[in-house]
């Protein structure tokens, strides 16, 4: 609970927390100011959010894909185009809600509306905000997946129950790009640099075996894909997506808890060097 | 949770008393208010720049405590260190007996704080602003819905109470930032140039708010540099240029300390002032002369403005007044710009 209305003496319970003044248990605080502020704002960035992956997945799985025919799954067996690239797009949609709330929204706040400013001269510590920042933009990327998931539902590319795992997975993946997200945002002064996050993410969209697979490249830009967040997130719902598990699920999942645990700790180091220095 | 957040709060600020046996002893045995800040030596470094260096102050509850110093004087440095949001580089601070280095949200949830710049939500309505800050100290919505209006009422913006922030005037928002800061029900509030930008209506607007404030005993820690707010506001203040205390005392008390109890303005045009004030000399305590004018510092004016046109200086002006702040202000930290 919280310092002022928990226990009997605040002096007692910070001597006895781990994180001492960066933490409070009080994000949720952080997190019902960001439900209050959508309830007037950015309804329709979401809305646009959402519909960038459908639009891909009408216009390359259901167009393109009627000339491309099926193809091969993770399994081995034959699957049409448009249920071999919309796991792919779901794991962009996550990652591009996680990004957008954790890097452009982030960023505003940072050096325009010093929200974060005003929220750590109050009880909060730098990783109440941090956490819920985070937390946020994982609601954004939960509502991106269960969305898209329904899409994907409704246009017949779910073969399998295991399909609905798909949702808690995409939520991972968000969480990854979040943490992350928010900690590089940090360094980021000018909105020229913030084009930069875009510089990145274009490319990794593309190439990240999400239309075609990675057996196309080279063994040396394989290792490089291979070493970015988006692949494992690719190949991890596209695994699920029709059920067939490897050993190398365990390593996308793995991948992404070491990027979460990473990335909260690069976050609130930031904002403990920016706002409590 | 919901029962009574008003009584938990003041079990908890209990607590904090208890949990400082020093202040509590030191208290009943001379009866002085117990100290709520107390800072030894304190210095704060960025790179080759002292912003603060090695200042030392207490400040009793209840009082009100003001920092005076041109721009890039420390001031809001030293807030933001007693905010425990800046961390010092050397030295001691304490605030109620609590270290806002090791124990920032504590420290803070007995802080009320208005910074230099408004940084209201500007997503939120007006008093969505006052209940979700009351949130972050965890405070729980039986309290703050009630508080909520309470504090509207108090800043005189109930009927802009659904209103967007950026809908508000500069008044408007800074009454609103104060009200804001008091959603805990702080012990002390630290005001980084409240009325800085604001007309004098609005300013008076202000004072009136800031004074009932200190009468229902909240220690006031302000920075400023008007000179009229601080012997409005200050019960006393330090006076501080490049990072150092210059000066400490009562506003009444560092008049009579640093200047005359009047001041003769004279003027005798732009190119006159200088060789005149040759002449001038011997009158008054003290002669400081100035491009547009010349000031002489004395006991009583009128006396040294008849010494003048004894001996046949015929001023184009002159000025009788009493000394103020300003006067010492200038004294102690220059002339000269600072930016």
């Amino acid at each position: 609970m919280s310092v002022l209305t928990g226990g009997h003496s605040a002096t007692d319970m910070a001597r006895e927390r781990k994180f001492g003044s960066l933490y409070s248990r009080n994000a949720k605080a952080v997190v019902g100011r960001g439900l209050m502020a959508a309830k007037s704002s950015t309804w329709l960035v979401m809305v646009s959010g959402f519909f960038e992956p459908v639009l891909f997945l009408l216009a390359m799985g259901v167009g393109m894909g009627s000339i491309v025919g099926t193809v091969q799954g993770p399994g081995g067996e034959e699957i049409s185009y448009a249920a071999y690239i919309a796991p792919a797009l779901l794991a962009v949609s996550a990652m591009n809600g996680a990004i957008y709330d954790s890097t452009w929204n982030v960023f505003f706040k940072m050096n325009f509306a010093k929200l974060y400013q005003g929220m750590l001269y109050t009880s909060l510590g730098p990783l109440d905000v941090a956490i819920g920042e985070i937390f946020l933009a994982l609601l954004r990327g939960l509502l991106y997946a269960t969305g898209f998931t329904a899409v994907m539902g409704v246009m017949g590319l779910l073969t399998s129950w295991w399909a609905i795992l798909v949702i808690p997975a995409s939520v991972l993946i968000a969480f990854g790009f979040a943490s992350f997200g928010m900690g590089i945002t940090s360094f980021m002064k000018t909105f020229q640099q913030m084009d930069w996050i875009n510089f990145f993410l274009l490319p990794m969209f593309l190439f990240s075996a999400t239309f075609y697979p990675l057996s196309v490249y080279p063994q040396v830009i394989q290792w490089f894909i291979q070493a970015m967040p988006l692949w494992h997130g690719v190949e991890l719902l596209r695994q699920i997506s029709v059920g067939s598990f490897s050993p190398a699920t365990a390593i996308h999942v793995g991948y992404y808890v070491v990027m979460i645990a990473l990335g909260i700790m690069l976050t609130t180091g930031r904002l403990r060097q920016l706002f409590l220095k | 949770m919901s029962g009574g957040a008003t009584s938990l709060l003041r079990v908890h600020n209990e607590a904090i008393r208890s949990a400082n046996p020093s202040e509590s002893s030191l208290s009943s045995r001379d009866m002085n208010p117990p100290t709520v800040i107390s800072a030894r030596n304190l210095t704060k470094a960025y790179g080759d720049l002292t912003a603060v260096d090695n200042i030392s102050f207490d400040v009793p509850a209840g009082e009100s405590f003001g920092l005076l110093g041109p721009n890039g004087a420390g001031k809001s440095t030293t807030m933001k260190m007693i905010g425990g949001v800046s961390q010092r580089t050397s030295g001691a601070l304490t605030i109620m007996g609590l270290d806002p280095e090791s124990h920032g949200p504590e420290v803070r949830a007995h802080l009320g704080v208005v910074p230099q710049q408004d940084n209201l939500d500007e997503e939120l309505r007006v008093r969505e602003n006052l209940i979700v800050y009351g949130r972050y100290f965890g405070l729980p919505l039986s309290y703050l819905r009630p508080k909520a209006d309470e504090l509207l009422e108090f800043a005189q913006l109930t009927d802009k109470a659904n209103s967007k922030v950026d809908a508000l005037s500069g008044g408007m928002k800074r009454r609103l930032t104060i009200a804001r800061s008091l959603i805990n029900e702080p012990r002390i509030l630290l005001l980084d140039e409240p009325t800085t930008g604001l007309d004098p209506q609005a300013r008076h607007i202000l004072w009136d708010r800031l004074f009932r404030l200190k009468e229902s005993g909240v220690t006031l820690i302000l920075t400023t540099h008007y000179m009229d707010e601080a012997e409005q506001l200050c019960d006393r203040l330090i006076v501080v240029d490049k990072g150092r205390i210059m000066a400490e005392g009562s506003p009444a008390a560092l008049i009579r300390e640093h200047s005359s109890r009047e001041v003769l303005e004279l003027r005798f045009g732009s190119e006159r002032n200088a060789t005149i004030g040759v002449e001038l000399q011997g009158i008054g305590e003290r002669l400081e002369t100035l491009p547009d004018r010349v000031l002489i510092y004395a006991h009583d004016g009128e006396a040294a403005l008849e010494q003048v046109t004894a001996r046949g200086l015929r001023p184009m002006t002159s000025l009788v007044r009493r000394s103020s702040l300003e006067d010492v202000f200038l004294r102690l930290t220059g002339r000269s710009l600072v930016d």
